[in-house]
C-alpha cells in the first residue's frame, strides 16, 4: 500500500493525520490571529497585509486548498474515529467514573463541530462575503498610492453586529478549549512527549489558549466598545 | 504392579545426558508433522514444551483451563531462577549446582536427573535472554545475580520481583509465535478431565470447555501433562486459587504412578492468616531473608506486646542462634520448622500467636530506608496492602505456608510415566527436587523439562510409533472416558446437598494442615486417614452444585477439583504414614535428631515411593524405585 | 489457625451485574453483606457472598480470579465505575475491604468493551489480547539457537525501562477504563518491552505493524490521549509508552516506504 493508504487505513495512521492536520490548523489560526491583531494599528497596516496576501494569486489559492484539505481530513477522520470509539463500547457502565480525562478532552468532537460551523460561517461572511457585496467594493488607498480592498472597514462593520460578534467569541472560546487538549494531545500522537515535560507543556497550552481566546475576543469587543472605529 | 525402570543411562555422571542425547532415537524431519502431541498446561513447562515441539515440526495441541496461557501459576514466581553460569566468578559450577540441589533435596532425588538439570540450566538463561526477558542487569549491561535461599554462591537470575512472570511471558511469546504460525492449536478455557489409554499407551484426553460446557475427545500420538502442583490440597497456600490436581489425579486413576506425594514444601516467609474467609496466603519473597532478621520474643509474656517495646536483649534471633553458619538463610524446611517450634512454645507474634518477626531495622540502619526500599520496595508495598502495616516502621509478621509440592507423577529419565506415551513435566512430575526444593530451582526445572529435555526424549518414544497410527477418537476407550466425565458432571449437578464446595475444601485444608502439615505423627496421620474418607463421603452426599452443565459454572469446576483433592489428600497422608523417616519437606516427629533436625533412614527409605491406583475403595499399591547413589554420598544435611 | 479478630466489622451492599450469557441482557442485583472484616479482600467478600447465594439456592456470581496477588491478570471487576476499584496500582484481588465504609453500596460490573464480550456475570473474553500477541509479540528465536546470555550487553537503563513495560499483566483494565475502549496501553507496553531490548531490534518494525493491525481488527477504539488507562493500570505502566508506540509506528511506516527494494524479495539464489 502507498504511504497515504497506510496512513488512512490504520488507527495510528489516522491519529497521525489528525495530529498533522491539527498542527497545520493550529499554525494557521495562530498566524491568522497575529494578522488580525493589526486591526488595532492604523488601518493602513491591516489593509496592506490583506493586499499582500491577495497578491499571492495562485499561491494564495494553493494555500487555501491545502488548508481546506486539512480541514476536510481533520473533520472527516474526527467523525470516523469518534464513531468508532462509540461503537467500541456498546454497553455503557452503570456508574460512570472519570479518573483524569479533562472535560476539554471529552468534548473534542463537539467543540470541533461548533468550530466547523463557525469556519463555514466565517468563510461565507468574510471570504465569500455573501449578503455583503459592498465589502468587495470598498477600497482603501495605501500610502504608496496602491488601491486595495478595505478590510478594516469590513471587520469593523462585520463585528458591529452583536450576533456575529457573540458567535465569534463563542467560537474562538471553543476553539481555545479544543486546543487546550489538542496541543498536548497532538505531541503525544506524534510521539514527541514524555512525562518529564508534560507539566510544562500543559502550562504552555493553557497560557496559549487563554492568550488565543483573549486576543481574539478583544477584536469584536473593541469594535463593539468603540475602541476600533471606522476610519475616515 | 507397575514396572518402574528409571532408564538412567550408564556412564559417568557428567556424560550421561550427552551420551543419552546421542543414542536416543530421532524422528525423521519429514515425519514430524505426522505426529500429534497433546500438551496440557502452559505454565513454564507446558508453554516451553509446546513451543519447542512445534518449532521442531510436531503438530501440537495445547490445552489450558485458564482463559489465556499467560495466566498459568508460574506467573507468580517472584524470586528468581538458578543457573550455573558462574558469571560472578564465585566458584559456581554445574557440579556445585548439582550438589546443592541434591543436598537441598535431602538425597531423595535421582542423581542423573539433577545433574542434567544443572547442565541445561545455562542454556535456559541464554534462551530467555534471547527472547527478550528483561533480566536485572549491572551498570555494564551484563546480567546481575543474587544469592538465594540456602546457596553460598550468587547464581540466581531475576527480573525485579517478577521473575516467574517474565520467564513465563518469554515462553508464552514463543508459544504465541507458534500459535500464530499454525504450529500449535491452542485451546483455552479447556479443562482436561480424563486421560485416554489405548492398548496400554496414553493416546488422548477428554476435555470440558469451561465456557460452553461442551465435552470433547482429542486423540494424539503422545500426551504431555505440565499441569503444575497440587498444594491447594491444603486449601490455603501460596498457589493460585485455581491450581489443582485434577489432571494428574485422573491420570493416576488410569494407571500412572504418583510418586512421593507427601513431600510438600512449606515456605517460611508468608503473610499469616487473618480470618476464616481467607482464600490464599501471600508469599513474601525469600530474598527478604538476605537482609531481614527473624526473631521472636525470648519470653512468652512478651508475645502479644508491641514489638518495638521488646528490648534487644529480650529478642531471640532463633535462626542465627541455632544455625550460626547459615543463619537467616538456612533452607526453607529448616526455617519453617524452627518458626513453628517457636510458636508452639507460645512465643509466636501477633494476635493469633502464629507468626514470627522479620525485622529490617538493622538493614535500614545499614542501608538507609532508601536502600531498603530500592531492594524490597515492592514487597513492602504488598505487605502494606494486605496488612495495612508499614514494614519500614514495624517488623513484618510472617508464618510458613504450603508453597510447592515435590511429589508428582512418577517419570523415568525421559520424563515418561509408567504409562507409555504419557510424559509429565514441571511441578506435575516428581523428578528433580527430592524431598525438598531449593529456592529458584522450580523455574529452572520447568524450563529445562520443556525447552531442553522433552524435545529430545519424546522423539525416542514417537520414533517407535508408526506415523498415523494414533487411534481415532471414536474408539471405545474414548467413548468410555467421555461417559465417565459426563456422568460425574451430571452426578454433581443432580446432588441434593446443602453446602457449597468451598465448605469442604476448607475442612480438607484444615485436616491436612493439622495432621499432615509441617510436623506429622503416626497417630495424627492415622486420624487423618479416618477423617478424610468420612469427609469424602459427606462431600458426595452433601455438596451443592447450583447451575447447569452447559454454561460457565465455577461451582461445578471447583466440585470436580475438590473431589480429587480429597482423594489425593488421603493418598498424601498414606504416603506420609508409610515413610517412616523425616526428610526435607516430610517431617515425622518420631524421627528427628535431638536438635529437631530430620532424621533420615537411607537404609529403609532411600527410595522413591510410587503409588499405584487399585480401584475405587482399594488401598493403593506402594511401588518403590531404589535411589542408587553412584557418585555422591548420602550425608546428613547440616546447615549449622 | 484463625486469628480471633479485634477489628470492627461492618456492612455493605454489593450491587452486582448479573448476565446469564453473552446474548442475554444483564441487570444489577443487590446483595447485602454483613460482618465485613476490613482485612478481608474484596474477592474474599465475593466468595462469602457466593457461598450465601449457593446455600440459598441461587446461582453464585461468576467472577474471574486466580493468583489473588496481582500478577496473573485474571481478576477484572469494575468497581464503582473504576476498573479494579479504588486505589492506585492494584488489581481487583489486591483491594481490601478497609477501602470501604459501613453502609456503602458498591457497584460491581464487568470490564466493558466490544472487544471483550461478556461470557457470564463479571467474566469477559479477553482473548483479543492473545491474538495481538500471536501477531507479533515475540522475538523469533528457536529453542537452542540462542547465543550466550552475556554476549549482548543491555544498558541497565534500557533493561529497567523494558521491565517497566514488561510488567503488564494483561488484565485489560486499560481497555475497560478508556472512554474509547482502546487497547493502546497494552499494545504500547508489549511493543516497548521488546523494542527496548537489543534482541528485539530485527523484528521491531514488523512487530509494531502486525500488533497494531491486529489490535485494530479486534474492535478496540482509538486513543484520544486522555490517559484513563494508565490511571487504573495495576502495574502503573505509563502512557509515555503510548507516545513511544506512536513514534515507533510512524517511524516504521516511513522507513518501510523509503527502503530500497531487496533482491531477496525475488526468492531463492541466482
Ligand atoms: C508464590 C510462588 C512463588 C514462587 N517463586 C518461585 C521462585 O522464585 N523460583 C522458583 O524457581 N520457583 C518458584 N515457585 C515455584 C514455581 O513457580 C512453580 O513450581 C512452577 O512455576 C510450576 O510451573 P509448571 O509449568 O509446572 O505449572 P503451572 O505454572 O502451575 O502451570 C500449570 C498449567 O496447567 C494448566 N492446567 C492444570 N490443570 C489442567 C487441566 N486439568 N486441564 C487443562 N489445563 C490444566 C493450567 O492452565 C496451567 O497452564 C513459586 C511458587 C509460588 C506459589
Ligand atoms: C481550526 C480549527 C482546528 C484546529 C486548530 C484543531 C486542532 C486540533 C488539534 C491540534 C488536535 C489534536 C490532534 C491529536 O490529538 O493528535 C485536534 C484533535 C481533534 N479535533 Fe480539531 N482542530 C480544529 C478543528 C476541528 C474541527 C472542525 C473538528 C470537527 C469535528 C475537530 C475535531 C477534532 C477531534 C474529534 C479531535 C480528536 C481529539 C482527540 O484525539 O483527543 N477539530 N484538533
Ligand atoms: S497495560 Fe496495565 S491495565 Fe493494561 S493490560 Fe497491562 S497491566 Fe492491565
Ligand atoms: S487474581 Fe491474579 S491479578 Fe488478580
Amino acid at each position: 500500500m502507498n504511504l497515504l493508504g497506510s496512513l488512512f487505513s490504520s488507527s495510528l495512521g489516522r491519529k497521525f493525520l489528525m495530529a498533522a492536520t491539527g498542527l497545520v490548523l493550529f499554525g494557521f489560526v495562530t498566524g491568522h490571529l497575529l494578522g488580525n491583531l493589526q486591526v488595532f494599528l492604523p488601518p493602513e497596516k491591516i489593509n496592506a497585509y490583506g493586499h499582500m496576501l491577495e497578491s499571492l494569486g495562485a499561491g494564495l489559492w494553493l494555500i487555501r486548498l491545502f488548508l481546506l484539505a486539512c480541514v476536510v481530513i481533520h473533520v472527516w477522520l474526527a467523525i470516523q474515529l469518534t464513531l468508532e470509539n462509540r461503537a467500541a463500547r456498546p454497553q455503557d457502565y452503570g456508574v460512570t467514573h472519570t479518573n483524569r480525562a479533562t472535560l476539554a478532552s471529552r468534548v473534542m468532537a463537539r467543540t470541533g463541530l461548533v468550530v466547523l460551523a463557525f469556519i463555514l460561517f466565517h468563510l461565507a461572511h468574510f471570504t465569500v462575503r455573501i449578503g455583503h457585496p459592498q465589502w468587495s467594493e470598498h477600497t482603501f488607498t495605501l500610502l504608496n498610492g496602491t488601491k486595495v480592498r478595505d478590510i478594516h472597514t469590513m471587520m469593523v462593520q462585520g463585528f458591529s453586529n452583536v450576533g456575529v460578534s457573540v458567535f465569534y467569541i463563542i467560537a474562538v472560546g471553543l476553539l481555545s478549549y479544543h486546543l487546550a487538549h489538542g496541543i498536548v494531545s497532538m505531541l503525544q500522537t506524534l510521539g514527541l512527549k514524555n512525562e518529564k515535560w508534560t507539566l510544562g507543556l500543559e502550562r504552555f497550552a493553557v497560557a496559549y489558549c487563554w492568550g488565543y481566546f483573549l486576543l481574539n475576543a478583544a477584536i469584536p469587543v473593541a469594535v463593539l466598545g468603540g475602541l476600533v472605529k471606522l476610519h475616515a | 504392579m507397575a514396572k518402574l525402570d528409571s532408564k538412567t543411562p550408564a556412564g559417568p555422571l557428567a556424560d550421561k545426558w550427552q551420551k543419552h542425547k546421542q543414542e536416543i532415537k530421532l524422528v525423521n524431519p519429514a515425519n514430524k508433522r505426522k505426529y500429534e502431541v497433546i500438551v496440557v498446561g502452559a505454565g513454564l513447562a507446558g508453554s516451553s514444551a509446546a513451543a519447542t515441539l512445534a518449532e521442531l515440526g510436531y503438530r501440537v495441541k495445547n490445552f489450558v483451563f485458564h482463559d489465556s496461557p499467560r495466566r498459568a501459576h508460574s506467573i507468580a514466581a517472584q524470586g528468581g531462577i538458578n543457573a550455573a553460569k558462574n558469571y560472578q566468578n564465585d566458584g559456581d559450577s554445574v557440579h556445585r549446582l548439582f550438589y546443592d540441589t541434591l543436598k537441598g533435596g535431602d538425597y531423595r532425588a535421582r542423581e542423573a536427573n539433577v545433574h542434567r538439570l544443572a547442565e541445561v540450566s545455562v542454556n535456559i538463561i541464554d534462551q530467555c535472554a534471547a527472547q527478550g526477558v528483561p533480566f536485572a542487569r549491572e551498570y555494564g549491561g551484563l546480567l546481575a545475580n543474587r544469592s538465594f535461599g540456602g546457596a553460598q554462591v550468587s547464581r540466581t537470575f531475576y527480573a525485579r520481583g517478577q521473575t516467574g512472570q517474565q520467564l513465563l511471558l518469554g515462553a508464552y511469546s514463543a508459544l504465541s509465535r507458534m500459535v500464530g504460525a499454525g504450529g500449535v492449536e491452542l485451546h483455552t478455557n479447556s479443562e482436561m478431565l480424563d486421560l485416554v489409554v489405548v492398548d496400554g499407551h496414553a493416546k488422548g484426553i477428554i476435555v470440558r470447555d469451561l465456557i460452553t460446557g461442551a465435552v470433547s475427545r482429542h486423540s494424539a500420538d503422545a500426551v504431555i501433562l505440565a499441569t503444575g502442583g497440587y498444594g491447594n490440597v491444603f486449601n490455603l497456600s501460596t498457589y493460585a486459587r485455581q491450581s489443582n490436581a485434577t489432571a494428574i489425579w485422573r491420570a493416576y486413576k488410569r494407571g500412572a504412578c504418583l510418586a512421593n506425594p507427601c513431600y510438600t514444601q512449606i515456605h517460611p516467609t508468608c503473610i499469616p492468616v487473618s480470618g476464616d474467609y481467607q482464600s490464599k496466603l501471600t508469599l513474601m519473597s525469600e530474598s527478604l531473608r538476605n537482609d531481614g532478621r527473624i526473631w521472636v520474643p525470648k519470653k512468652k509474656e512478651d508475645a502479644k506486646k508491641d514489638p518495638a517495646s521488646i528490648a534487644e536483649a529480650d529478642r531471640d534471633y532463633f535462626l542465627e542462634r541455632i544455625y550460626p553458619s547459615f543463619g537467616n538463610l538456612c533452607p526453607r524446611d529448616v526455617a519453617s520448622r524452627a518458626a513453628k517450634r517457636m510458636c508452639d512454645e507460645g512465643r509466636g507474634a501477633g494476635e493469633s500467636g502464629l507468626g514470627v518477626y522479620l525485622d529490617f531495622s538493622d538493614a535500614i540502619n545499614r542501608l538507609g530506608e532508601a536502600g531498603v526500599r530500592e531492594r524490597y520496595g515492592n514487597l513492602f508495598d504488598i505487605y502494606h496492602e494486605i496488612t495495612a502495616e508499614s514494614a519500614y516502621k514495624t517488623p513484618m509478621r510472617i508464618y510458613p505456608a504450603v508453597h510447592y509440592t515435590m511429589g508428582g507423577l512418577w517419570v523415568d529419565y525421559n520424563l515418561m510415566s509408567n504409562i507409555p506415551g504419557l510424559f509429565v513435566l514441571g511441578e506435575a512430575n516428581f523428578s528433580d527436587h527430592g524431598a525438598n526444593r531449593l529456592g529458584a530451582s522450580a523455574l529452572m526445572q520447568g524450563l529445562a523439562d520443556g525447552y531442553f529435555v522433552i524435545p529430545y526424549t519424546i522423539g525416542d518414544y514417537l520414533a517407535q510409533q508408526k506415523p498415523g497410527s494414533r487411534p481415532p477418537a471414536d474408539r471405545a476407550e474414548f467413548k468410555q472416558a467421555e461417559e465417565n466425565v459426563t456422568a460425574m458432571t451430571k452426578r454433581f449437578l443432580a446432588n441434593q446437598g446443602r453446602e457449597p464446595v468451598s465448605h469442604f475444601h476448607k475442612r480438607l485444608g484444615k485436616l491436612m494442615w493439622e495432621y499432615c502439615g509441617m510436623a506429622r505423627t503416626k497417630q495424627g496421620l492415622e486420624t487423618a486417614l479416618q477423617k478424610i474418607p468420612a469427609l469424602r463421603e459427606e462431600f458426595h452426599a452433601n455438596v451443592k452444585v447450583p447451575g447447569s452443565g452447559d454454561t460457565l459454572n465455577q461451582s461445578l469446576e471447583q466440585a470436580g477439583r475438590v473431589a480429587d483433592f480429597i482423594e489425593l489428600g488421603e493418598l498424601l497422608c498414606r504416603d506420609a504414614l508409610t515413610r517412616e523417616e523425616s526428610c526435607g519437606g516430610h517431617f515425622r516427629e518420631e524421627y528427628q535428631h535431638p536438635d529437631g533436625e530430620c532424621k533420615r533412614d537411607d537404609e529403609k527409605f532411600g527410595h522413591v515411593a510410587a503409588w499405584e491406583y487399585q480401584g475405587e475403595g482399594q488401598t493403593p499399591l506402594r511401588n518403590t524405585e531404589p535411589l542408587n547413589y553412584e557418585f555422591t554420598k548420602m550425608s546428613v544435611r547440616s546447615y549449622k | 489457625m484463625v486469628a480471633p479478630t479485634t477489628k470492627k466489622l461492618f456492612s455493605v451492599t454489593l450491587r452486582v451485574w448479573r448476565q446469564a450469557g453473552p446474548a442475554q441482557p444483564g441487570h444489577f442485583v443487590d446483595y447485602p453483606a454483613a460482618n465485613v472484616n476490613p482485612d478481608m479482600s474484596f474477592l474474599e467478600l465475593l466468595d462469602v457472598v457466593n457461598d450465601g447465594i449457593t446455600k440459598d439456592g441461587g446461582e453464585p456470581i461468576a467472577f474471574a480470579h486466580d493468583c489473588r496477588e496481582g500478577i496473573c491478570g485474571t481478576c477484572s471487576c469494575t468497581i464503582n465505575g473504576k476498573p479494579h476499584g479504588p486505589g492506585q496500582g492494584i488489581a481487583t484481588c489486591q483491594l481490601y475491604m478497609r477501602s470501604f465504609a459501613d453502609g456503602d453500596t458498591i457497584v460491581v460490573e464487568p470490564f466493558r468493551a466490544r472487544a471483550f464480550p461478556i461470557q457470564k456475570d463479571l467474566v469477559t473474553d479477553r482473548s483479543a489480547f492473545d491474538q495481538i500477541q500471536q501477531a507479533g509479540g515475540f522475538i523469533s528465536v528457536r529453542t537452542g539457537a540462542a547465543p550466550d546470555a552475556n554476549s549482548i550487553p543491555v544498558p541497565k537503563e534500557d533493561a529497567d525501562l523494558a521491565m517497566d513495560a514488561a510488567a503488564c499483566i494483561g488484565c485489560g483494565a486499560c481497555v475497560a477504563a478508556c472512554k474509547n475502549a482502546s487497547a493502546m496501553l497494552f499494545v504500547a507496553a508489549k511493543v516497548s518491552h521488546l523494542g527496548l531490548m537489543p534482541q528485539g531490534q530485527p523484528e521491531r518494525d514488523k512487530r509494531v505493524f502486525a500488533m497494531v493491525q491486529t489490535m485494530d481488527a479486534a474492535g478496540f477504539g482509538n486513543c484520544t490521549n486522555q490517559y484513563e488507562c494508565s490511571a487504573v493500570c495495576p502495574k502503573t505502566i505509563t502512557h509515555d509508552f503510548i507516545a513511544r508506540l506512536n513514534r515507533d509506528y510512524l517511524g516504521a511506516l516511513f522507513r518501510a516506504k523509503f527502503k530500497p527494494v531487496s533482491n531477496a524479495a525475488g526468492g531463492g539464489g541466482s
